[in-house]
């Protein structure tokens, strides 16, 4: 792909966008309200445990070698931030194509000398950024508590890490719904249903699947993202996350090629 | 000459409706060819193939000898097209949007600023630069959209309805912008309005549900297709008595009173029957208070051929 120069042109208009216009804001607003919730309900929780574990650590010096922050506060930080993701991705993806097929722009935009990956890197990038940006503000909270406690960074790096991967798959995944509509609307819900559905794909397992259990397991977002909650990067995890990325921004560029022949 | 545009059998079906029905043309370069046609004819349709935003159902076109669908990349770099009612980012400014254009179309980043203050220049979008596009005029934003267009100084132009929606003031500048860029630049426009077209075109092509029914230059169009010639008399006289005395000039195969002692005569082709009109007239007595030649405007051969198409397919 020769034009890295019009990718990001397309990029950078779709962070004016982001910026110029309430999205970010009112987007940012909520996260970090959530986010900013569930650290504090988890900091008084760590408090409370720690408290009881420091009277009984005499008889029981086991249960206090589990009380860290990283256990404590951090990884369930992370599991509900991947449930607020879940709410957030399709608001942040929706637009992305939908509105331009729907306000008309999308005639200017394909008859741009872009090839269609440029177009889908830069309107990936530019939501993947967004996202960083996010996800960076949040890293405020590890900071506020190294200040008042020992953190094992690694853990909570490689927890972000996680974060980052998720909410990257789940961006591709909105950009695909984004494709195949001109209504917001509508890309919002397939977004949010199939990022749904390969959230709990992992439960069958758990009603007994057969020969299939190990397939959904696999398949399922959750049951990667624990691994990196916990502190572990597995290759098998970061394959699954970079080939997730990859088949949905493929499939959505098989979408916009479609488009020149149906309209 | 080299060939600019080459369309061969180009058709083009949405769902079942067919929209372009096999059309032939080819444009040479540096030609400003006008493409006519009433609504619904098919004119969007195949300049948005051109433009390859879409492809067709059957057919080639090609720009450059670049085929619109296979070197799709190639044929959009050497193009600036300017959709019909054109829809533009609402969050951006003026700016902003050209920039961004200008970058997308590959402008090096060090003539970028100089080659956004051209075609703001030139389009006359000074006073709106940091404008919101949401917040622009219909004429403001027809300006935006040809500024897009012109920006790196593509060879063809492709602008559907340019001037749609505008002023009559503003409709003029931006008729004298076209203008200016024949020679340098092939122009297609589509237009349903006829004395744009006779004005701005060397050549107009007249398209009617997905077909070419003419191809020609605005003159030749208006003497081959007008049959006959048409004088325009006001007498003063007797109404009946004129209509008849203008009516036995040899030559003359109808007479039209139209109130008022005006008459319209129509006469066989490349006849010039002023003189013997004027004779007749005076030498009853009757006061001849204006003579004039009519040519057929090319709104008239163009409603010729659309009715005469409709009435073909209705017998």
């Amino acid at each position: 792909m020769k034009n890295w120069g019009g990718c990001l042109a397309l990029m950078r208009k779709e962070l004016t966008v982001y910026f110029a216009t309430p999205i970010f804001y009112i987007i940012g607003f909520f996260f970090l309200l959530l986010a900013g919730y569930f650290f504090y309900t988890n900091v008084l929780y760590y408090n409370l445990i720690s408290m009881q574990a420091m009277q009984q650590a005499a008889q029981n010096p086991q249960v206090a070698a589990q009380l860290n922050p990283q256990n404590l506060v951090f990884r369930p930080l992370f599991q509900t931030l991947a449930i607020v993701l879940l709410l957030l991705v399709p608001v942040l993806t929706m637009r992305l194509l939908a509105e331009e097929k729907r306000s008309g722009t999308a005639e200017l935009l394909f008859t741009y000398p872009l090839t269609d990956w440029g177009v889908i890197l830069g309107k990936y990038l530019s939501a993947l950024l967004v996202y960083l940006v996010l996800l960076g503000l949040t890293t405020c909270y590890g900071l506020a508590f190294s200040f008042m406690s020992r953190l094992d960074w690694g853990v909570v790096a490689t927890g972000y890490l996680g974060l980052f991967l998720l909410g990257g798959a789940c961006l591709s995944l909105g950009l695909f719904a984004s494709s195949l509509t001109e209504n917001q609307i509508i890309a919002a819900v397939v977004a949010f249903a199939l990022l749904l559905l390969f959230w709990i794909i992992g439960w069958v397992q758990e009603l007994g699947a057969g020969g299939l259990r190990g397939v959904f397991q696999f398949l399922s977002m959750m049951e990667h993202y624990e691994n990196f909650v916990r502190g572990v990067i597995d290759t098998r995890d970061l394959v699954y996350y970079v080939s997730f990325i990859y088949f949905f921004l493929f499939l959505t560029k098989r979408q916009l090629e479609s488009r020149r022949w149906r309209a | 000459m080299a060939m600019m545009i080459e369309v061969q059998d180009l058709t083009k079906y949405y769902g079942p409706t067919l929209a372009v029905s096999r059309l032939n043309f080819q444009v040479e370069a540096g030609e400003i060819v006008g493409f006519l046609g009433p609504n619904g004819a098919g004119k969007t349709t195949t300049l948005k193939i051109l433009a390859g935003f879409l492809a067709p159902s059957a057919g080639t076109a090609r720009i450059n000898g670049h085929d619109c669908v296979t070197e799709s990349l190639l044929v959009r770099r050497s193009l600036g097209y300017m959709p019909e009612s054109i829809s533009l980012y609402p969050d951006l400014t003026v700016t902003q949007f050209l920039q961004f254009a200008s970058r997308v179309k590959g402008v090096a980043a060090r003539e970028e600023k100089k080659e956004v203050d051209r075609v703001v220049a030139g389009c006359g979008l000074d006073e709106v630069r940091q404008t919101l596009i949401a917040a622009l005029s219909k004429g403001f934003r027809q300006r935006l959209g040809l500024a897009q267009a012109l920006l790196k100084e593509p060879p063809l132009l492709i602008l559907d309805e340019p001037t749609i929606g505008l002023d009559p003031s503003q409709i003029v500048e931006i008729r004298q912008l076209i203008k200016e860029l024949a020679g340098d630049h092939t122009v297609i426009l589509s237009s349903h309005i006829l004395p744009e077209v006779s004005q701005l075109c060397q050549r107009v092509i007249i398209i009617n549900r997905g077909q070419i029914v003419a191809s020609d230059t605005p003159e030749n169009l208006s003497r081959q297709l007008g049959q006959g010639s048409r004088i325009s008399l006001v007498v003063q006289g007797p109404e009946a008595e004129v209509a008849a005395t203008l009516k036995s000039v040899p030559g003359v195969t109808q007479v039209a009173g139209q109130g008022e002692g005006r008459f319209l005569v129509e006469a066989g082709n490349d006849l010039d029957l002023r003189p013997q009109l004027a004779r007749q007239v005076v030498e009853k007595g009757w006061e001849l208070l204006e003579l004039r030649a009519q040519e057929f405007t090319l709104e008239e051969v163009f409603l010729n051929l659309v009715t005469e198409e409709v009435t073909e397919e209705e017998s």
